[in-house]
């Protein structure tokens, strides 16, 4: 099956320090990808760089193509239609993304204007209905208010519901619950669910969150330093994570059930952008790290099924994990 | 067994808030009939959600707030009065640690002056030894003197928090207030901070209370849990019972919002409604109306915190009313 979405050795620089270096990734229709990576690892990026949305000094290469139509590079009428209509955005912090002197009612309707054949009455009640889907309660008074008189929660709510007024059969979600509480993440968590399962659309879940992406996602990819280092089906992922960089992102994580043990750190930071180290940007952290994973960066190579690793310390990185379980 | 060091006594703190240009004043209660206890050398862990009222009462437990009812004790004496000589001897047994650590550093001077300032304020040793602290700060938070002439601006976000985490352990405090002091840091680095919290903490015997809304990080960390919801402790209790079997049914759900790797998210309880908004705290318990339990009662009395079993507290009416009991009949 072709895929939806592919993405081809894309690459970002930002006045000649490179941020993005050689990024592979497709999706298939319906399907739910989960990004992961400690902030500057280049997960937001890749989708900004992929819709354009980058400013002008940034250097953008490779290929993206939506239904096999290069959309990297295409002029801004074409790009116009793809943004908002076949593939939707939704961010961080949604208070910063609403106009806060514009009522609710016109900046959905605006969304809808743009994307969709309606005029008149029609907008109007199709902006109600989206809000009924996004579950805002009594749509029809709400819908004159402004966005302040909303909570945080409800707000991205509204977000979703302006994501959804294109029909996108595509959504990135990038960190949409990092700024809600606990509560109300899992309340937009499961709305996003609900959704995806009734338009089938779908989705790539940006998210600094392991669990959060977990839960949603199909299959996860692990982004380090502008790479993808680590992709596999989400289940496998954590209970056998192959890339070192991938095992020590989920021993950091405390459980929540169990007895505690001390957390297992990776030592020092993520490289400085325009100091890369030669050969895995990783290496430096690592503690299998190898003369020769100083030399070149190694490439995505598949592992079995499904899955895919960039390191060439793999089959050592999978004993040492297995040797550890067997003590 | 000992007096606690750090006891808390029912403290209550409300604001005054207007609504609209010309609404009247409406007093909001941040923190309503808190009360705690800390051993020496135990971490408290206070998790609850934005408004909960957590951060308040961090702020009087440290007396950077008065409370305008209950008092707060250390060391079985009552807090000083601001100001005084007694108040800032107490003050540099007691430290706070923020979840920003840019915003509680100062950008133009270079981080090993700021972690000398304490000792200077509180004229600790001479010159010489101020420095050789200094050092021996720096090391123990496992940063080099090289780290020490740099500016902020020149550190990771994990090396500042241990900038900030050295600043505050300058005068060699009893008592920490760490108020999310990982929450802004990737994961990695979090788990860096952590660990060396707890190995500080062994060490140095620093009893802390610890403030975040990360479940996980919390547990790692305390011995003890206390859940707020609207400026009320809802539970409290031993930490890992806490976690594996919650009582009361806020916590139930918190424990479920909390993704895990490895679980789908089938059977996961999702709260209806609104986060709570202490401006308009409902009548009988604040929960009520997010409750999926609830019943007619819980929307009349207040519930007030019970023993239930060996080392738990809990103020809901169905697992302390009569309901829990014809509930374990059956």
């Amino acid at each position: 099956m072709a895929p939806l979405i592919s993405i081809e050795r894309l690459s970002v620089a930002f006045n000649g320090v490179p941020v993005l270096r050689g990024v592979d990734l497709s999706l298939q229709q319906g399907e739910a990808l989960g990004l992961v990576g400690e902030s500057g690892s280049g997960k937001s990026v890749t989708w900004l760089a992929a819709l354009g949305l980058l400013p002008r000094q940034a250097k953008v290469t490779g290929s993206v193509r939506l239904d096999g139509r290069e959309i990297l590079g295409a002029p801004a009428a074409e790009l116009d239609r793809v943004r908002g209509g076949r593939v939707a955005m939704i961010f961080q912090d949604p208070a910063s993304a609403l106009n806060p002197v514009l009522t609710i009612r016109r900046q959905l309707c605006e969304a809808l204007a743009l994307h969709r054949d309606l005029s008149g009455e029609a907008v109007k009640a199709e902006a109600r209905r989206l809000l009924d889907v996004v579950g805002i309660p009594d749509a029809k008074r709400r819908i004159e208010a402004y966005p302040h008189e909303f909570s945080g929660g409800q707000v991205q709510r509204i977000m979703i519901a302006m994501a959804l007024a294109g029909h996108p059969d595509l959504l990135i979600a990038d960190e949409p619950t990092t700024a809600l509480d606990a509560t109300i993440q899992a309340q937009i968590l499961d709305l996003l669910a609900t959704i995806r399962r009734e338009m089938g659309m779908a989705m790539v879940l940006i998210s600094h969150d392991l669990g959060v992406v977990a839960e949603n996602c199909d299959r996860v990819a692990v982004m380090y330093a502008g790479r993808i280092v680590e992709e596999a089906p989400a289940n496998q992922i954590f209970a056998d994570p192959v890339h070192p960089y991938a095992q020590g992102l989920i021993g950091a994580l405390p459980p929540l059930d169990g007895p505690r043990r001390r957390l297992t750190a990776i030592p020092g930071t993520v490289p400085d952008p325009a100091r890369m180290p030669a050969g895995c940007a990783f290496a430096p952290r690592c503690s299998l790290a190898a003369e020769p994973c100083c030399v070149a960066a190694p490439s995505l190579a598949p592992i079995s099924d499904g899955r895919s690793v960039a390191c060439i310390r793999a089959e050592a990185s999978r004993r040492a994990l297995l040797g550890m379980a067997a003590e | 067994m000992t007096t606690p060091l750090v006891e808390v006594a029912s403290i209550s703190r409300s604001y005054s808030m207007r609504s609209g240009m010309f609404g009247r004043n409406t007093a909001v209660h941040a923190v309503d009939g808190v009360s705690l206890a800390i051993r020496k050398g135990e971490t408290l862990g206070l998790v609850g959600e934005s408004g909960s009222g957590k951060s308040t009462t961090g702020r009087i437990v440290l007396g950077l707030e008065p409370p305008d009812r209950g008092d707060v004790r250390f060391g079985g004496k009552p807090m000083a009065a601001p100001g005084t000589p007694a108040w800032r001897a107490q003050r540099a047994r007691m430290q706070m640690i923020f979840q920003d650590p840019l915003g509680a550093l100062d950008r133009r001077l270079p981080v090993a002056a700021q972690i000398r300032e304490p000792l200077d304020i509180h004229g600790l040793g001479t010159s010489a030894e101020r420095e050789e602290r200094v050092r021996e700060l720096l090391r123990a938070v496992e940063l080099t003197p090289a780290h020490g002439v740099r500016y902020p601006g020149a550190l990771s976000g994990g090396q500042r928090q241990r900038v900030v985490l050295a600043r505050a352990l300058a005068t060699k405090p009893d008592f920490l207030v760490c108020d999310e002091p990982v929450s802004a840091l990737d994961v990695s680095i979090q788990a860096q901070v952590v660990n060396l919290l707890c190995d500080l903490q062994a060490q140095l015997e620093l009893t802390l209370l610890f403030i975040s809304h990360d479940l996980r990080v919390v547990r790692q960390i305390s011995n003890i849990v206390a859940v707020m919801y609207l400026g009320r402790i809802v539970e409290i209790g031993n930490a890992d019972d806490l976690f594996a079997r919650p009582e009361h049914p806020y916590t139930q759900a918190l424990v479920s919002a909390s993704p895990a790797p490895g679980r789908r998210s089938a059977g996961r309880i999702v709260l209806s409604g609104d986060p709570p908004n202490p401006a308009a705290r409902p009548q009988g318990c604040a929960f009520h109306p997010r409750c999926p339990r609830a019943i007619a009662r819980c929307a009349v009395e207040t519930p007030v915190l019970a023993v239930v079993g060996a080392d738990r507290q809990v103020a809901c009416h169905l697992v302390t009313g009569p309901q829990a009991e014809t509930r374990d009949a059956a």
